[in-house]
């Protein structure tokens, strides 16, 4: 009989795909609630990780019609003691633990896995880059060049031969070039034809042939084709993250917690949208320096505080190593408010005049100590400084932040999706 | 002992000539020695990956898109990631050709184990049981899945996925009573299925001409409320348990592509029915068989001792049926109990006692192994086969006992038989009973439909035993029902001295107004 072997192993796999997909998307809702509650039990660092979360079934639930109750019977194997007439009581486990109700109910909890990339997916489904395109469309691009067919003018570099080759030959077809098959061919019957009559009627015919020949070029001019270049914007595909940050002696070790904890939820972020992210940690007292991740949130430091430092400080690096035309930069900013009332000035110049020209995107956060009481008194001095920055139409966005539950919702607010756009823009 | 033939693998490792091999060999002792039967054969073999997914659309090799099968696969995905299950050895498909899947994980000795359960063993049942020639079509499945696959996707196109999905979901909650139990006119012929389709839908187009619609007045109706109930139960062919059915033919609103989709999880449905009325004997057979073919295997010398014993041990797991005390308990293993069975008849054949000649008159010392087998595999389902070749000595052996549970009993369970002479009838009747589909399922059917009046569809839920419907579930069904009738639906629970026990009524939800 005939029989089929057949290796499936190489079908392609995700055949499961989209039926997959098709779930996620009906439990959306549900998903997305999980996963925000899944990343704020986990480490920052691991939210990228994905891994499995729990959803309710209920939404997912497949009803079919359940019979349960009633009286029932069953035969059961392994009796020991019983004989016929004997009662068991039903208290407890017993022995009647099969065949039973419920069987529906033990899953109304629904576990499974997501992938990194489905989490992240979901984690950051509605949010989006503030005002890109609007504002920087020039400086978010630079040119490139792909190809774009053919043209019939072009650098003699650029010939293409098969594309040439290939009209000819279409164009010696059209019009009926001999082939140099039927000429020798023609040259042999002459050789061997004995009848002078004959043999002039096939010189001439071979004469016809040839001039033919002659007047249809094996490759014309006009058969010549030059591949064509077209010049495109591209997106400049890497972007670099500034964190700045206060390390004087006001800052706690809470707050240093929330400024890492809004840095790498905008590093995740930036992740997913450009290839290539570089980080730049940037802390200052009175004076500014780039220092390792290490250092910048756990290295000790003390001083007073002078933000136009740090400022200064990114305006150089930029300057030196990230030119605006081929990197998207970011910064954010994180401080107690502190600084010295005289540096106020400087600071305001830096920023507008050389800081944010060339950002995509500049958040200034506030950290404040668990309880926030402090943001009911005054505005602290860096705050009312970026404060009328912004109303005299400097592009900054500034959140105030004291909780850790907070910096997720703060941070959902600078960039969720939104029809009208936040006055970042001037 | 001959050893002429050589051994077939040696060690765990194999490739497709080892396959081939093994199943030439299989193929003699199944079809020579043990008389077989079977559609020609297609191995395939597969990863663990592809083994989900063919778990999550009910083992079939395609399947229409849906979000159901997407959550099975992400539970099967998670929990055997997690270790908390394992994969089966195989998955076998009742087409022409049988197709068997078989892990790539698996050793030399589990593919033979695997070719001689599933390509012989099961092959054998699906070709020859009446139950699988009466219900389904083994030469047209796959085409015809093929079709709904295509049939799904293209509406999905004309009438969006929401639709699609809405109407799908509403027959997934209706599968279960969405099959004929009693056989109809004619035989399914699927291929004939899918023309059907296509004509159909061709000829609407042909005939399409808005001024039907907008010129032909349609006027006031005859007057309905001159049928009679009689002639009207019969113009809608009432009563009828086949929900689906009755959906398809009767709902007042559904478009034409809802009916076809229909009628595609009707005919699906369908086909796995006789699949859940022979757990037992499928199981038992292939296990009989694979049990016959290895240890023949093993007397001619192809499998050496080692490899023997390593499918003796996955023949002993998958055969162990534990006891009703023990934490593994889950009620019977169809593994075990249908094995056990036909060893049982095996024995009775040949070396019968004075109690088989008296319980089995007809098969008992009758020597031909083989023959009879093959009879109660073509004619038998589980229901029918434990009611009639359970014998006294098996039930010892299982030491069998019977309960019954009556919440209104204060005393308890009582033990109403056990393995002695007074019961080996009841608990086989009751073991039977356990085993019959129509016992299993609740018995649900549509009695009237108010046609005269609001159009309300009435079922009928008959009580059996007091087992009454789960009710978040029967309303989430009945709410899916109703949107499909597009009028009010109303389930009756009554028992069995037609008492009402209880009234579901739901209404359509408003978004689900047909097209």
């Amino acid at each position: 009989m005939a029989i089929h072997i057949i290796d499936r192993r190489l079908n392609p796999g995700g055949k499961s795909l989209e039926n997959r997909q098709r779930f996620l998307r009906r439990a959306k809702s549900l998903v997305q609630g999980a996963v925000k509650k899944t990343s704020q039990e986990r480490d920052i660092k691991d939210v990228l990780e994905g891994g499995e979360v729990t959803i309710p079934l209920d939404g997912m639930h497949e009803p079919r019609f359940r019979r349960e109750g009633g009286t029932r019977d069953m035969v059961l194997p392994g009796n020991k003691k019983f004989v016929e007439g004997d009662y068991l009581p039903r208290s407890g486990q017993g022995s009647a633990k099969d065949s039973g109700p419920g069987e529906g109910d033990s899953e109304d909890a629904f576990r499974f896995v997501l992938s990194r990339d489905e989490f992240v997916d979901l984690f950051l489904d509605d949010l989006e880059l503030p005002d890109l395109a609007k504002r920087k469309i020039a400086e978010t691009e630079s040119e490139g060049i792909q190809r774009a067919g053919y043209t019939t003018s072009g650098s003699p570099a650029n010939i293409s031969v098969s594309r040439t080759v290939q009209l000819a030959l279409a164009r010696r077809i059209a019009l009926r070039r001999p082939r140099k098959s039927e000429m020798d061919e023609l040259e042999a019957r002459i050789a061997e034809c004995d009848d002078e009559a004959e043999r002039a009627d096939l010189a001439a015919q071979l004469e016809r042939l040839k001039a033919k020949a002659k007047r249809i070029p094996f490759i014309d001019p006009l058969d010549i084709r030059y591949r064509r270049f077209e010049a495109v914007p591209r997106p400049v595909a890497q972007a670099v993250m500034f964190c700045l940050m206060d390390v004087s002696g006001s800052m706690s070790e809470h707050m240093k917690d929330l400024a890492k904890r809004f840095y790498m939820l905008l590093y995740v972020f930036l992740k997913r949208r450009y290839k290539h992210v570089e980080i730049v940690f940037i802390r200052h007292t009175d004076h500014a320096e780039e220092v390792d991740e290490q250092t910048f949130f756990y290295g000790p430091a003390s001083g007073g505080t002078l933000v136009s430092s740090a400022l200064q400080a990114m305006s150089d690096i930029v300057r030196e190593r990230f030119n605006p035309a081929d990197w998207n930069i970011y910064a954010a900013q994180a401080s107690d408010g502190d600084n010295s009332y005289s540096d106020g000035e400087l600071a305001g110049m830096l920023l507008t005049e050389k800081i944010l020209p060339v950002c995509q995107f500049f958040a200034y956060l506030e950290v404040g100590e668990s309880g926030g009481s402090a943001f009911d008194l005054s505005d602290s001095a860096l705050w009312s400084l970026y404060e009328r920055l912004r109303n005299s139409g400097a592009p900054l966005s500034m959140r105030k932040v004291s909780e850790r539950s907070e910096i997720f919702p703060v941070f959902h607010d600078l960039f969720q999706r939104r029809e009208t756009q936040e006055k970042v823009a001037p | 002992m001959t050893d002429t033939s050589g051994r077939l693998f040696e060690g765990a490792d194999w490739d497709f000539r080892t396959l081939q091999r093994i199943h030439d060999a299989c193929e003699e002792v199944a079809c020579g020695e043990l008389g077989l039967e079977v559609y020609p054969n297609q191995i395939e073999v597969i990863t663990a990956e592809q083994m989900l997914d063919a778990y999550s659309s009910v083992g079939m090799p395609l399947f229409y898109k849906h979000w159901s099968f997407g959550k099975h696969f992400a539970f099967h995905e998670a929990s055997y990631r997690k270790g908390l299950m394992g994969l089966a050895y195989e998955i076998v498909i009742n087409s022409s050709p049988c197709i068997s899947y078989l892990m790539e994980e698996n050793t030399a000795t589990m593919q033979a184990l695997v070719i001689a359960h599933a390509a012989f063993g099961h092959n054998h049942f699906f070709k020859n049981n009446y139950l699988f020639k009466q219900w389904t079509d083994a030469d047209g499945i796959l085409d015809y899945l093929e079709f709904a696959k295509n049939y799904v996707a293209s509406c999905e196109e004309r009438y969006g996925r929401a639709e699609v999905e809405r109407t799908l979901d509403a027959a997934h909650a209706l599968m279960s009573h969405g099959i004929d139990r009693y056989p109809g006119k004619k035989k399914l012929d699927l291929r004939a299925e899918e023309k059907r389709a296509g004509r159909r839908r061709q000829h609407e187009e042909e005939v399409f001409n808005d001024l039907w619609r907008t010129t032909v007045p349609t006027g006031p109706a005859k007057s309905r409320s001159l049928l009679s109930i009689e002639r009207r139960r019969k113009l809608l062919g009432l009563p009828q348990e086949n929900l689906l059915y009755f959906l398809e033919k009767s709902a007042p609103r559904l478009a034409p592509w809802q009916r076809e989709l229909l009628r595609i999880v009707r005919h699906i449905a369908q086909y796995f029915y006789p699949q859940s009325q022979t757990k037992v004997m499928n199981e038992g057979t292939a296990t009989y068989v694979h049990y016959r073919i290895m240890t023949r295997l093993h007397e001619q010398g192809r499998i050496s001792d080692g490899n023997f014993l390593e499918f003796l041990q996955s023949h002993t797991n998958v055969v162990f049926q534990p006891e009703f005390d023990d934490p593994r308990f889950s009620g019977f293993n169809p593994y075990a109990l249908g094995f056990a069975m036909m060893q049982d008849i095996e024995r009775i054949v040949t070396r019968p006692e004075a109690e088989d000649r008296e319980w089995f008159p007809d098969i008992a010392g009758r020597n031909d192994v083989m023959g009879v087998l093959r009879d109660v595999w073509a004619n038998y389902r589980d229901e029918s086969f434990v009611g009639q070749f359970l014998s006294p000595r098996l039930m010892r052996h299982l030491r069998m006992f019977h309960l019954h549970d009556d919440p209104e009993e204060r005393a308890g369970i009582r033990v109403d038989a056990i393995h002695d002479e007074r019961g080996f009838r009841r608990v086989r009747r009751e073991l039977a009973r356990q085993h019959d589909v129509g016992f299993i399922d609740a018995n649900i059917e549509v009695v009237d439909v108010d046609l005269a009046g609001d159009r309300r569809l009435i079922l009928h839920h008959h009580v059996v035993k007091g087992s009454q419907l789960n009710e978040t579930d029967a309303k989430r069904v009945l709410q899916h029902l109703a949107d499909l009738w597009t009028y009010d639906v109303t389930m009756i629970e009554v028992d069995a001295n037609d008492k009402v026990l209880r009234e579901y009524v739901m209404s359509p939800r408003p978004v689900t107004v047909a097209a």
